[in-house]
């Protein structure tokens, strides 16, 4: 005799709840930093005592606050720019070189033509950045397309190249040679710097971020192209089989997720740095992934998993100066992706509670 | 160019290789069970620097190779549960795991950067092989962990070939339902092999820390894990195929560094470009002859097995 000893039963569900995908996303994040808090707690450190330290860095007060909004603009422009490789299952990881190739081309032009007023360069950077970043992209899309050779590693490994690449033009010819021996280049005229917001450090780079989100959303769900890009993502077979060149969205899409990842290093330099230095990004291109992800793919959730990550990269930075390394936040971001690759079979599970019927049958 | 110069260079890319050849070798071993670990830089990672820690703590630089090997496999479980039970995206909980790897090493290694190792592994002398001239110098004056990679590789070899576990290893990566079907537990293998490749993986993260540097820096793996996943494409999924590639990528990681040392023309920035540029180039090549030869990937590698889809 069989007897139903538990209620409900967990099946197979083909849409996520909607009340399921924002519970995964936040339980992920305060689940990570429990975890985390043990890490912290086990290498002899208090953890309460550093996140208190994070929070009040980052929410206690206007530098910290608008300090998020700042680390937050490249977050939201390369979580766009790979965000959208992945959702034709393409997997640039390297948006942080795609990053620093456009950070290069900007500088390039701002440096080449620094007598040029800022309606003529900033546009021109804009425009050679995001050339730049989306050749990066383009060079290791070439062999996908028509050799399958695995972009995983390609794109990462050209990251390396391409910081090693910026190292030196910094430490080599681009050198300021008023810059007392150090790696960097000659600070932007002011016709190649983006305007900012007030007195803050807030630039105009925000906007880019916001514009591109809705122009990527619109792409992607509004026209023929996003339609294409979401089919060959889904079902490479259906995509081929309805006529879809797969070869051609290989190279258009790392083109165009290569030329926004490459903004996102033009709009850091000219708004925030002015020049062109080793190390200008903390792996922006790899927290990227992580937003991309944990938003879903979306262009609109990407803005706000961004200022998450952004208001996280802050207290790395306030936590640093109680001796730990600005890099754990890497630990945290790391433990956040986990849950939420745990969580995600929630996502294709839900719980029934198990009905009279089965109840009958138990009985029978 | 002396040939003492070339002994020189050729016996620094064995020592270059010795790291990679035991990572490579360990994600062989998960990618023939079927799970696509993008981890190893992170697990190498943490591997290096926990090692390096027991190794100054302790004073015995083996406790820290155990150690190592222990943290390894500890980060390979969290990717095997959460690819093979919870069946998650092998790509993205590997990235997971390089993420993870490199801000807990970075957290863990802070108090350690600067600080030396009093006692880093030794070479061992071998009688009569380490005496040969040319070929005693670069392959037998070594430390004990490039002797036992030595055998470790060929070893791999015959297990995967060889013998009726490496079979059902084989069976699992290619048709886990097959394997299944068969009897073969198809869960509690691909756990094994995956923990299996984290150990690994922290043995040659343990190798940089404890004899190529040896030191504890941040981010010292400097994307080794990265070239050794393209190293096993390279394999075509061999051990002993992986033998040689490690060393032929050992070779082009000490001749930069030679060359640096000699003063070449060329720019530093550039040499240190050389792994990273001949890895997308050695990739490309070897895909294409590859898929010439229609040799492949394990059938189901990346492809989460559930029971209930047979």
């Amino acid at each position: 005799m069989r007897r139903a000893v538990f209620p409900w039963r967990l099946e197979k569900s083909l849409i996520p709840s909607p009340v399921m995908s924002i519970l995964v996303p936040v339980c992920s994040v305060l689940l990570a930093l429990l975890v985390g808090a043990a890490f912290l707690a086990l290498a002899g450190r208090d953890p309460w005592f550093l996140y208190g330290e994070m929070f009040s860095g980052v929410f206690g007060s206007r530098y910290g606050l608008t300090e998020t909004v700042v680390k937050a603009i490249p977050l939201v422009i390369a979580g766009l720019g790979v965000g959208l490789a992945f959702r034709m299952r393409l997997w640039n990881i390297g948006g942080e070189g795609q990053l620093f190739m456009g950070a290069c081309a900007a500088t390039w032009v701002a440096l080449t033509f620094p007598e040029q007023p800022a309606w003529v360069l900033l546009p021109g950077m804009f425009v050679v950045a995001a050339v730049g970043g989306g050749l990066w992209g383009l060079l290791p899309a070439i062999p996908r397309a028509y050799l399958g050779v695995n972009e995983i590693i390609t794109t990462l490994m050209l990251n390396y190249v391409a910081i090693l690449w910026v190292d030196y033009l910094v430490y080599g010819p681009w050198r300021d040679p008023a810059g007392f021996g150090f790696p960097l280049t000659a600070r932007f005229s002011s016709g190649a710097i983006l305007p900012t917001l007030g007195e803050s450090r807030i630039h105009a780079g925000l906007l880019v971020g916001f514009a591109l989100a809705l122009l990527l959303y619109l792409v992607l769900y509004r026209t023929r192209w996003g339609y294409e890009i979401r089919v060959v993502g889904d079902s490479p077979g259906a995509a081929r089989y309805a006529g879809i060149s797969i070869e051609r969205n290989i190279l258009l899409v790392m083109l165009v997720s290569g030329a926004i990842c490459g903004l996102a290093g033009m709009v850091e330099v000219s708004g925030l740095a002015h020049r062109l230095q080793p190390g200008f990004s903390p792996g922006y291109g790899y927290t990227a992934i992580i937003i991309a992800w944990l938003a879903r793919l979306n262009p609109l959730s990407i803005i706000l998993v961004a200022f998450l990550f952004g208001a996280l990269q802050v207290g790395g930075y306030v936590v640093q100066t109680s001796g730990v390394s600005a890099t754990t936040v890497a630990m945290l971001q790391g433990l956040i992706l986990f849950f939420v690759l745990a969580g995600e079979a929630f996502l294709k599970y839900r719980l029934r509670r198990v009905r009279d019927a089965g109840a009958g049958v138990a009985r029978a | 160019m002396t040939s003492d110069f070339v002994i020189a260079v050729l016996a620094t890319a064995i020592v270059a290789g010795t790291p990679l050849l035991y990572a490579a070798l360990g994600e062989i071993m998960a990618e023939r069970s079927g799970i696509l670990n993008l981890g190893v830089e992170g697990m190498m990672l943490v591997g290096a620097v926990s090692g390096f820690i027991v190794a100054v703590a302790t004073g015995d630089p083996w406790l820290g190779v155990v150690t190592a090997m222990c943290a390894g496999g500890a980060m390979a479980c969290i990717h095997a549960f959460l690819t093979v039970t919870m069946k998650a995206n092998q790509v993205v909980s590997g990235l997971a795991l390089t993420l993870f790897g490199t801000g807990l090493s970075a957290f863990l290694g802070k108090p350690y950067i600067g600080i030396p190792l009093k006692e880093p592994l030794r070479a061992v002398h071998l009688p009569v092989l380490a005496d040969i001239p040319v070929v005693g110098p670069i392959f037998f004056q070594h430390d004990a962990l490039v002797l036992l990679s030595f055998l470790l590789a060929p070893a791999l070899w015959f297990y995967i070939y060889r013998t009726r576990a490496g079979l059902n290893l084989r069976a699992v990566g290619e048709n886990p339902a097959a394997a299944d079907s068969l009897g073969v537990n198809v869960f509690r293998s691909r756990y094994g092999y995956v923990i299996l490749g984290g150990m690994l993986a922290g043995i040659g993260g343990a190798y940089l820390s404890l004899v190529y540097v040896p030191a504890w820096m941040e981010n010292m793996v400097a994307g080794r894990g990265w070239i050794a996943v393209a190293l096993v494409i390279f394999a075509t999924w061999n051990p002993l195929n992986a033998m040689l590639g490690a060393y032929i990528f050992g070779g082009v990681d000490a001749l930069g560094f030679r060359l640096q040392a000699l003063d070449v023309a060329v720019s530093p920035y550039f040499l240190k470009m050389l792994p990273y540029l001949f890895t997308v180039g050695v990739l490309i090549l070897v895909t294409r002859k590859n898929t010439l030869n229609r040799i492949g990937a394990p059938g189901a590698l990346g492809e989460p097995y559930d029971r209930e889809e047979r």
